[in-house]
């Protein structure tokens, strides 16, 4: 599924549109840390997250994401928008909860690579 | 590149692309009220053998250059092309991947398909045999492009080079607690090495080995130096900081292990994961530390070892 499609079905608002948002998904994956993300983290999956500091860009563009998507309809700061334009990242806000959406990922076929 | 690796490339490559990359738009059509005697006039002047008829975006028919013969020769009044047109069109979908495509071709002779629209059934496009050939051809040009690029750059830069051992090396200066501009070093580093055209798992493992090192210095130390040395075969990235040092290197490589303040951790670092990370991404990875003194982490990536860049 591509992230246009994502952004439609769960309604999702975009924060940084330099990504490529037909970009198809390879999955999901749900941390808050970022060694974590970078241990774990997939090319092309979707990164779900509360971070909102620039170095969430810096991971995503270190694997190679298809985008990431914020939770609890937190608001990434104007540095990371910034940054995530010139990296090519998408960023994309939710109200949902982590767990809330995560689930409607799920059954929208967005699954673990892992 | 042999025969047989080309052969499978196309194999993965009408999987791999759809109807809807290589068809023609912006199709001419005519609609199902035109009269056929115009229809003669667009067959004619834009050089065409057939055209979708189109009723409000929605296919309702093919007629081709062979029913306006048929229909010359019987030659009734200059009727709609809708009585004459064939109805109940064979289509392919634009989201239909090309190997469908090709079978519906081989199965049912035609020259060529209209597209449509799963959703709505408007029409798209026009696909033809000669379209898929072509967007195939771009395709392998483009994938043969990457592969070239890559290959050659910094093999062939190595090997043009007359020396016993060649080498590059790129330094990073890096602040210490400057969460601004953390990463920065690393995404320096990653941009380079791209350029330089080495395999894109290998600059992954060097550009996550090299941020959790700066990212180490950052959190922990008053800042400090990377030293990256590119070799043919190998990288050989340096992190060294003058303090304060790891009192206990063994607790520090444990997974989960970690020093880091709350305020840290809240930003999503300081997890105890970073060594582990590095660990995982190199070949080999050596670190000391004296306190008081500073740190020295030596990470070395091996661009042979392909067993382990194939986790990262």
């Amino acid at each position: 599924m591509k992230i246009t499609e994502l952004v439609q079905q769960l309604n999702l608002s975009v924060r940084s549109t330099a990504g490529d948002l037909d970009r198809e998904v390879t999955g999901g994956y749900a941390s808050d840390l970022l060694s974590d993300v970078l241990a774990n983290g997939e090319p092309g999956n979707l990164w779900v997250t509360l971070q909102i500091h620039q170095n969430i860009v810096a991971v995503a563009s270190m694997k190679d994401l298809a985008g990431i998507i914020l939770v609890n309809g937190r608001e990434p700061e104007q540095d990371t928008i910034e940054k995530a334009e010139a990296e090519n990242i998408a960023i994309m806000v939710t109200e949902l909860s982590t767990f809330e959406l995560v689930g409607r990922l799920y059954g929208l076929g967005i699954t673990g690579t892992k | 590149m042999t025969a047989d690796s080309k052969i499978s490339k196309v194999q993965e490559l009408v999987y791999e692309i759809r109807v809807g990359d290589v068809m023609k738009e912006n199709v001419i059509t005519v609609g199902p009220q035109s009269k056929m005697s115009e229809l003669g006039k667009i067959l004619r002047e834009k050089r065409i053998s057939g055209t979708p008829v189109v009723d409000r975006g929605k296919l309702m028919g093919i007629i081709s250059i062979d029913d306006f013969v048929r229909w010359l020769v019987e030659r009734h009044d200059d009727c709609p092309v809708a009585r004459v047109m064939t109805k109940n069109v064979r289509t392919l979908y634009a989201d239909e991947q090309i190997v469908h495509a090709v079978n519906k071709f081989d199965q049912l002779g035609f020259g060529r398909f209209a597209v449509i629209d799963r959703r709505d059934d408007k029409l798209l496009g026009i696909i033809t045999k000669g379209d898929i050939v072509e967007g195939l051809l771009k395709k392998l040009e483009i994938d043969y492009y990457n592969e070239q690029s890559n290959r050659s750059s910094i093999q062939h830069f190595f090997d043009d080079v007359l020396a016993d051992r060649a080498a590059l090396f790129f330094q990073y200066s890096v602040a210490g607690k400057d969460f601004n501009r953390a990463g920065e070093s690393s995404s320096r580093l990653k941009s380079t090495l791209q350029r330089l055209g080495l395999a894109p798992q290998i600059v992954r493992r060097v550009a996550i080995a090299t941020y959790e090192a700066e990212m180490n210095l950052i959190i922990y130390t008053e800042g400090g130096e990377i030293r990256v040395r590119v070799e043919p075969h190998k990288i050989l990235v340096r992190v060294e900081d003058s303090g304060p040092g790891i009192p206990d290197v063994k607790k520090a490589l444990q997974p989960g292990y970690s020093t880091a303040p709350e305020w840290v951790r809240e930003l999503g670092f300081g997890a105890g994961m970073g060594l582990q990370n590095i660990h995982n991404c190199a070949s080999k990875m050596g670190l000391r530390s004296v306190v008081g003194k500073g740190t020295r982490l030596i990470i070395n990536i091996s661009t042979d070892d392909e067993v382990a860049s194939e986790n990262n």
